[in-house]
């Protein structure tokens, strides 16, 4: 156990710095980052005391390892919008974001589960049909789009809920979060169940095809024969079998629902790290555009570190080893 | 004359798929009686199986239960609601199947997996329960059962977990256990083990067995009666020894012969020539008739059973000679 | 006694049809992809001809006509004044267009990487297979705005970023397939008769492989638009001279809540029944071609 974690970890690490190289390299030296930095109208001496100030006259490996230095002190440099550290004004947007997420994926879980499982028992008739057509709209409809409707139908044409923006906040745990608030849920509702489409989708797609799959094995021949009750076999033996795969899968799409929060956030106006995203992009605001990415493909390594920790706890054929 | 445990009547057994109704179990009658031992030898294909699935109950669409009758002491099994064929499984018959690995849930433990078989029957305290679990792991011999039996079964060899998957039949003390190939998994010497634990068992709790295998050899020693399947019918019924010494179906003559142990050495084995029927597209009159050697134009008429004069059964125009 | 003697092929297109859902999903994706094909010839006016668009036409309801009575708008006009059922035809033209083009490019690139790590196993295959895992396991619209952001706006940088996107995914597929059909019996018998390499993969092992291809590329031109659309919606993607349905749909938003709904919506719509017809084919094909995968 113990060797799998360094090993995955060591990996991670590897990861981790190449993804900062290439998001280096990308951002930094690809298109020229002195014309955003300095005014067109800079004299020669201006231009190249800036240069110098800012070290882009080094050689490239040298201003690689400035930026590692800095990164590994988290200062990524200042936003050239806001003019503070790249990483506090992430940091900052980080927990809307995280809430978004987090209630997607809740979401995801507590309604697609459940749905796929019936989906998975009753294909034959109209309510399994009908669970699976609506997963492969859920899932082949671009996010953006029925966001876009959702504002339609439930903002301009029937008013009840809020177009975007985030509701008031309360304290919780040291962060900002809306859903402790009536009013703050009326904000958070929206743009959650964008979000959690594609993965509810998912989902159920998943635990559907596991309750198949695991409804023809032996297992449950044989849990009939002891004469188990139809509730028992679906709701512990099955459910067992299903929960493992479809989480950890669930678990690894969290970071592809932190990373899509992006168009969601853009769509609703909420104030998250996705959104500032965007607009740092349309402005080439370096520094935000950098800390992102890091933080997000880190996030990103991390959790997928957990679940795969995650998967060898839960399944006891794992865990325990193979005796034979 | 008591009324049998079990007595089939004339059962038929179709699956209703897209390339035609495959007649699993085509119509076979037979009776078990309280403490027998029955085989069931057939090969693959012949119906064996299915005929075990139907008496629990089992049989999932595209089949069912096309005709016939099950009767349990006494009871029609046959179309009674699936409430009473649950209180029924597990409880008055427990079924083994093949492959242990596969029948227990390997998330599951296996004291919850047992203890779930007792409670689902009978309203006992969860110590209770264990306590009897335990007593049976004991039963069929396997080792400091209060440890093992918290336990998940990928921890357990095969013959343990087959022996485990017996003590979980056992539970309810059934009248009738239905083996469905329990030891064909398993290597020699473990299923010598289980083949005369299962008979020790069954003499000392009255409790009937039927054993379906395809190896005849496994018969011999265990049970009192056999039935040879073909097809999706019972060719030939009697007593073990009776029907392994003086075969009068010739097909279970090619089965008895094709044994390696029974050929001579140096010589070719002996193989029934030809190939099962396809049971969708069955052959007329007797499904034997294609590769048999005594078929004669009277053949082309299904053989009804005729009971020989000393109690043994047998689907043949031309049953074989006793010796 | 009756035989199947019909081809295997035309056996999975019948069976196709069998679902009604699926066939109109057919039909109307072949209807879209000519019309696609068709737009500069069909639609009523070249939305990208700045001759033929008038900025007093703007923002007209659909069914309006041209201020000089000429045309009827039939699903109005967008803000600049371009009707708006030219703009889909010729926005369903380039989002199909690339989607289709990138799935290709990324079906081969990523068929021939696989195939590589397939065949030369050991070492090189654990490295393909690493990077491989490492793309796949990062978001998709991830990587896309990390490469849109660097490289900038345009159609081959989107047919770029889609292709990079996707070919671990074929890679993946592919090898795997070929793993598996490596061990099957068929190429034990060909190795037998001594066929060069060459041969058994690209006559044997490979048409065994393309019913799952078909079905995965047809699944992935789908996500492949769904996710360019997403792209041009952020502001990434497209340029303004061609835009896909996404930008359209991206022109229209800020004029939602206005009540200016077609400049979005219909766009919106066009985008959900392309993405939608192709999934219901792809689904099906799945589902009739699988089963014969396995007999």
């Amino acid at each position: 156990m113990l060797a799998f974690l360094i090993r995955r970890i060591t990996q991670s690490a590897v990861v981790l710095l190449v993804m900062s190289v290439l998001v280096f390299v990308g951002v930094f030296y690809i298109g020229n980052p002195i014309d955003i930095l300095i005014a067109p109208d800079a004299s020669p001496a201006e231009y190249a005391r800036a240069v110098r100030d800012l070290g882009l006259d080094k050689p490239l490996w040298e201003q690689y390892f400035i930026f590692l230095k800095g990164a590994l002190h988290g200062n990524f440099g200042n936003s050239f919008v806001y003019n503070e550290p790249a990483l506090k004004i992430i940091l900052n947007r980080l927990p809307a974001t995280l809430e978004l997420a987090f209630t997607a994926m809740f979401m995801a879980v507590f309604l697609g589960i459940p749905l796929g499982m019936v989906a998975g028992i009753q294909h034959d008739n109209w309510i399994g049909r009908n669970i699976m057509r609506f997963s492969i709209l859920g899932f082949s409809l671009p996010t953006f789009w029925v966001g876009l409707m959702m504002i339609i139908v439930f903002s301009v044409h029937l008013g009840w809920l809020p177009s975007g923006g985030r509701g008031p906040t309360t304290e919780f745990l040291g962060m900002q979060v809306s859903f402790l608030s009536w009013k703050g849920l009326t904000y958070l509702i929206l743009p959650a169940t964008n979000l959690a489409l594609f993965k509810t989708s998912l989902a159920i797609r998943l635990s559907r095809a596991g309750v198949q799959e695991n409804l023809q094995m032996d297992y449950v021949k044989f849990a009939r024969a002891k004469g188990l009750s139809n509730t028992r076999i679906i709701g512990l033996h099955v459910m067992k079998n299903i929960m493992i795969p479809v989480i950890t899968v669930l678990g690894m799409e969290l970071g592809n629902l932190i990373a899509f929060a992006v168009v969601t956030e853009t769509i609703f106006a909420w104030p998250g790290m996705g959104k500032l995203v965007i607009d740092s992009i349309g402005v080439l605001d370096r520094p935000i555009i950098v800390a992102y990415l890091l933080i997000t493909v880190t996030m990103f390594i991390i959790i997928n570190l957990i679940v795969d920790v995650l998967y060898s706890i839960l399944d006891p054929r794992v865990r325990l080893g193979d005796e034979r | 004359m008591t009324t049998p445990l079990l007595d089939i009547q004339n059962l038929k057994t179709y699956f209703y798929t897209r390339a035609g109704v495959v007649k699993a179990v085509n119509g076979i009658s037979l009776t078990i009686n309280k403490g027998e031992v029955i085989g069931i030898v057939g090969e693959s294909g012949s119906g064996k199986s299915v005929t075990g699935f139907s008496i629990m109950g089992l049989v999932d669409p595209p089949g069912k239960i096309a005709g016939g009758s099950i009767k349990f002491k006494g009871r029609e099994l046959v179309g009674q609601p699936e409430s009473q064929w649950r209180s029924f499984r597990g409880n008055e018959v427990a079924m083994i199947f093949q492959d242990p690995m596969m029948t227990l849930n390997p998330v599951l433990r296996i004291d919850t997996q047992m203890i779930e078989a007792i409670r689902t029957h009978e309203k006992v305290s969860r110590s209770e329960a264990r306590r009897r679990c335990v007593e049976a792991l004991a039963m069929v011999g396997i080792p400091s059962p209060e440890e093992r039996i918290k336990a998940y079964p990928h921890q357990f060899s095969g013959g343990m977990r087959q022996r485990v998957a017996i003590a979980t039949g056992l539970l309810n003390n059934p009248d009738l256990i239905i083996a469905d190939e329990p030891t064909t998994a398993l290597d020699v010497t473990i299923q010598a083990q289980i083949l005369s634990e299962m008979q020790k068992l069954c003499r000392k709790t009255d409790m009937a067995l039927m054993w379906i295998t395809h190896d005849l050899t496994v018969i011999a020693g265990l049970a009192h009666r056999v039935a040879v399947m073909y097809a999706g019918t019972i060719i030939e019924e009697g007593p073990v020894q009776e029907v392994l010494d003086a075969p009068l179906h010739p097909y279970t003559e090619g089965l008895i012969g094709s044994v390696p142990s029974r050929n001579k050495r140096g010589e070719p084995l002996y193989q029934i020539p030809g190939m099962t029927p396809s049971l969708i597209n069955l052959p007329e009159g007797c499904p034997f008739r294609m590769r048999c050697q005594r078929s004669s134009d009277a053949c082309l008429e299904v053989p009804p059973v005729t009971v020989m004069d000393d109690g043994r059964k047998v689907c043949c125009f031309h049953p074989g000679k006793q010796s | 006694m009756a035989v199947q003697n019909e081809s295997l092929l035309w056996q999975a297109i019948k069976e196709y049809f069998e679902s009604r859902v699926a066939t109109i999903g057919l039909i109307l994706l072949a209807v879209i992809v000519s019309v696609a094909l068709l737009a500069p010839y069909i639609s009523p006016q070249n939305p990208y001809d700045l001759m033929s668009i008038d900025i007093m036409d703007s923002k007209l309801a659909p069914g309006s006509k041209s201020m000089d009575e000429a045309v009827t708008y039939v699903l109005g006009t967008d803000s600049q004044g371009r009707d708006m059922l030219s703009s889909i035809l010729y926005g369903l033209r380039i989002s199909l267009g690339v989607g289709v083009v990138s799935t290709i490019i990324a079906l081969i690139i990523g068929s021939i990487i696989g195939l590589w790590a397939a065949y030369r196993g050991g070492k090189t295959d654990a490295f393909i297979m690493r990077t491989v895992d490492l793309q796949l396991s990062f978001p998709a619209i991830l990587v896309a705005l990390i490469l849109l952001a660097i490289l900038g706006k345009g159609i081959d940088k989107i047919i770029l970023a889609l292709v990079i996107v996707q070919w671990a995914y074929y890679a993946r597929a592919i090898r795997s397939n070929v793993l598996v059909e490596r061990n099957k019996e068929y190429v034990e018998a060909a190795k037998c008769l001594a066929l060069p390499q060459r041969r058994i993969m690209f006559g044997h092992v490979l048409p065994n492989c393309t019913p799952e291809l078909i079905v995965i590329s047809t699944v992935k031109v789908a996500g492949a638009i769904a996710l360019e659309a997403t792209l041009s919606f952020l502001g990434l993607g497209m340029p303004i001279t061609k835009p896909s349905l996404g930008l359209l749909i991206a022109n229209g938003f800020k004029y939602l809540q206005s009540g200016y709904y077609w400049i979005s919506v219909y766009p919106g719509v066009a985008l959900l029944v392309l993405i939608v017809c192709i999934n219901l084919v792809g689904d099906r094909l799945r589902d009739v071609l699988n089963p014969r995968l396995k007999r």
